[in-house]
């Protein structure tokens, strides 16, 4: 049977074929929808862990015990777990381990652009990459296969394009390999004292030579011989671009991006007259290819940033622009993305932009709020950051940071790695403040349970960890809840907070308007009465979506009275999208925000 | 030299949460059951919060890439009417352009820092000798459901291509729950009449 699959459906699919039933790992776009697509098959266990790093030793463990394990992540995932990572290539892996590291060129939705082909290097792992989603499924089940032939973890690498394209996958049976798990005593191999560890130190180069030999014979490392004059060595969604474009040019495609295939290489090298690499971000394959004395042109011509596309690759292959149709001087203007119409996070960044105070900011969809109109966020570093950095920015300002320094943080985040520092605040006497964003879900990745909403990944209800406990268990002595949508209370509270000396933490618990067990509140839209707007667009300020302002000149506009000599205009709220959250409401000064 | 000339790319253009994913992956699943290799691409994530967002469906006899190159897109069925302007490089004056009459504004409009861009119909009606303007949430208010805007469209799409008819209605009644599905076909028509 045919299905149209996205490359994350695909790796999902062909694990559960494969007879893999255990999977872990933490949200982050591009791999999100891998684990989510797992869980719903029979069978099988799968779980959200609070972080990459738990959810890879969670995954170590299953594998020790015969398992065959499935872990995923974003790319900067793999930096949280690197710890675990680098030490598992020297204890091996008993049943299988896949670590799915989905890596984001162009940086659609990341905050940096890694490349990862770089860990399997450095850890010691070998990494095979698809190009689309019939190769995910084919691939993730030979990624099994050598990590069980040859005692080590895989690495399997997408990129964005990749997990998230569709292509046409031919499904087959899922296969059931019964029950393979059971207790096995190995100290030697498991507990890595320096005694054992550089024993198994020695297997680690020894299992790469024999991978190296494997990759000459690997059947995903394909030769395809064509035009002789131009050869080009690829991998990944690179190949089908290329592809695309040049389609009677010689390939090397690579399946198997680590370790690579020297006795391969040396032979496409020798057929072709012209050999060229074609790979986004980092020169990882020509780097090897040139330590092997082979001449080949890569960065020279193509980029070293941003995701490639056809184009891309004819322009810098021919050395010549595309031609496209230019339209002159059209101003187009920009639409980036924005906080939702009644997104909780709006009013409590509306109070923090007033505050004037440095807010160190953390990764969620309330970093969004560093834009304009609501300014109210000032770094954002990675994942847990904003703790660490508020408290030593407090630090170093000393009396300077009196009532000016923050830390807010997403609930998802707080539980990712935000528990540590706030540990570290109370035992290192901080006097910052952190303000726990709690909409009651993982919103930028798409509603994903963690342990503070008190459901599992299934769906299934479980202890639901309380943040002014933990907060407290912590020695945190100043914790408070505030709602965001009550302007005057968040902001008297952070004020308040913001005054007093040793660290304090605010929970601003309000869920996502996405969140889908969100109560059903008899919230009814807004609209702007006419004749009461000053125009002074205040409420503008807020950059809700529906809030929106027109000048008097504006056609419909026209007719409307002017309230004084300088307004310029009036603002309009759209009903089709306010959520009446009444945000808007209460920062209007003269009260001509009402209800419908 | 030879390009993969027998592949044929339609870019759904558009705003997030106007269901741009669902009706491209509608399109890639008719030409599926229509025995063609096909693709397509967009990139979630930042990209639903009211951003832009684009989706490519390529297919043919096979398809390598799942993006488009500029300059080669046959059909843009743009969403949003300003929307339609941020992709033109991606067609040639051959292309047919379809393009929904409504308006998104995005926050700089709102904030009444940036313009609208004024006749939009005008100026590309000027390059591209078949656009075709629809009023897809008219069709969607009269079919019964305002959410069928994006099977308005996907039907006024249908009409420029040769897909059997019964394949579409096959698949947009796999693809929405069972009470929409007769909204989405009589949206569907509507657009396809238009
Ligand atoms: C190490 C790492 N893992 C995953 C991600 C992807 N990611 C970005 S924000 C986020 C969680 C956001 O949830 P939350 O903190 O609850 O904020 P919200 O989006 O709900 O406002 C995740 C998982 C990341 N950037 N870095």
């Amino acid at each position: 049977m045919k299905s149209l699959m996205s490359g994350n459906e695909a790796i999902a699919r062909g694990a559960y074929e494969h007879g893999v039933r255990f999977a872990s790992g933490y949200p982050g776009t591009p791999s999100t929808e891998i684990i989510e697509t797992f869980a719903v098959y029979d069978g099988v266990y799968a779980e959200w862990s609070p972080n990459e790093k738990v959810a890879l030793e969670v995954g170590i463990g299953a594998a020790l015990a015969g398992a065959k394990v499935l872990v995923t992540m974003k790319h900067v995932g793999v930096n949280v777990a690197a710890d675990p990572l680098f030490t598992v290539s020297y204890t091996g892996t008993n049943g299988a381990l896949v670590i799915i590291t989905a890596d984001d060129p162009s940086l659609h939705s990341s905050q940096n652009e890694q490349d990862n082909r770089n860990y399997a290097k450095f850890a010691k792992i070998p990494m095979l990459e698809p190009a689309d989603s019939q190769e995910a499924k084919e691939y993730i089940k030979l990624a099994f296969d050598i990590s069980e032939e040859f005692d080590t973890p895989v690495f399997f690498r997408t990129t964005t394009r990749v997990s998230h394209s569709k292509s046409v996958v031919a499904l087959e049976k899922p296969k059931s390999i019964g029950d393979p798990t059971s207790i096995q005593f190995n100290t030697a191999k498991y507990v890595m004292v320096p005694m054992n560890a550089r024993v198994r130190r020695l297997e680690v180069e020894k299992k790469l030579q024999k991978l190296k030999e494997f990759a000459d014979n690997f059947s995903e490392n394909k030769i395809e011989m064509n035009d002789p004059e131009v050869g080009i060595i690829t991998a990944g969604m690179s190949y089908n671009y290329a592809k695309d474009i040049f389609p009677d040019y010689s390939y090397l495609k690579l399946g198997m991006v680590y370790p690579m295939p020297e006795k391969l290489i040396r032979t496409f090298a020798s057929k072709v007259k012209k050999l060229y690499v074609i790979e986004e971000l980092d020169p990882f394959i020509e780097e090897q290819v040139k330590a092997m004395g082979i001449h080949i042109i890569g960065k020279e011509v193509f980029p070293y940033t941003n995701e490639f596309d056809p184009g891309v690759i004819e322009s810098s292959l021919k050395g010549e622009k595309t031609r496209a149709l230019r339209l002159a001087d059209l101003a187009i203007p920009p639409r980036p993305p924005n906080l939702c119409p009644g997104c909780p996070h709006r009013g409590l960044f509306y109070v923090l932009g007033k505050l004037k105070a440095f807010v160190a900011g953390d990764i969620g969809c309330y970093t969004l709020a560093f834009m304009k109109p609501l300014e109210g966020l000032h770094s954002c570093i990675c994942m847990g950051a904003s703790i660490g950095m508020a408290h030593g920015m407090s630090k170093a300002l000393r009396g300077k940071a009196k009532g000016k320094v923050v830390g807010v943080i997403g609930d998802s985040t707080f539980i990712h790695s935000g528990i540590t520092p706030l540990l570290n605040m109370s035992y290192n006497k901080s006097d910052a403040v952190i303000v726990i964003c709690d909409n009651r879900t993982t919103a930028m990745t798409g509603m994903q349970e963690h342990p503070a909403t008190g459901y599992t990944l299934q769906g299934e209800k479980t202890k639901e960890i309380n943040f002014t406990e933990l907060a407290a268990a912590l020695g945190i002595e100043s914790v408070h809840v505030i709602d965001p949508y009550d302007l005057k209370s968040t902001r008297t509270v952070l004020q308040e907070e913001l005054l007093k000396s040793g660290p304090s933490v605010v929970i601003s618990r309000r869920a996502c308007v996405l969140f889908k067990r969100r109560e059903k509140d008899e919230r009814k839209p807004l609209k702007v009465n006419a004749d009461t707007c000053i125009g002074c667009k205040t409420c503008v300020s807020l950059g809700c979506p529906p809030i929106s302002w027109k000048k008097f000149d504006d056609e419909g506009a026209m007719e409307r009275k002017k309230r004084s000599k300088k307004q310029k205009g009036v603002a309009f709220i759209d009903d089709s999208l306010c959520t009446g959250c009444t945000v808007c409401q209460q920062v209007c000064k003269v009260g001509a925000i009402i209800e419908r | 030299m030879r390009a993969n000339k027998d592949i044929k790319s339609i870019l759904f253009a558009g705003v997030g949460g106007q269901g741009i994913l669902r009706a491209s992956d509608i399109v890639c699943l008719v030409m599926m059951e229509a025995g063609m290799d096909t693709k397509k691409s967009e990139v979630h994530g930042m990209a639903q919060r009211g951003g832009c967002v684009t989706s490519h469906v390529r297919y043919g006899r096979k398809v390598y890439s799942p993006i488009a190159k500029k300059g080669v897109v046959d059909i843009l069925v743009s969403f949003e009417k300003l929307e339609t302007l941020r992709y033109l490089d991606f067609l040639t004056p051959q292309s047919t352009i379809i393009v929904n009459e409504k308006e998104i504004y995005p926050p700089s409009v709102n904030l009444g820092d940036a313009q609208y861009p004024g006749n939009i119909f005008e100026t590309i009606k000027n390059i591209f000798h078949l656009v075709k303007v629809v009023n897809a949430s008219d069709c969607a208010v009269k079919a019964g459901d305002i959410r069928t805007e994006n099977t308005a469209l996907l039907g006024v799409l249908s009409s420029y291509l040769q897909i059997d008819l019964s394949l579409w209605e096959k698949v947009i009644r796999k693809s929405f729950p069972e009470k929409t599905i007769a909204a989405n076909l009589k949206a569907f028509h509507m657009g396809r009449m238009s």
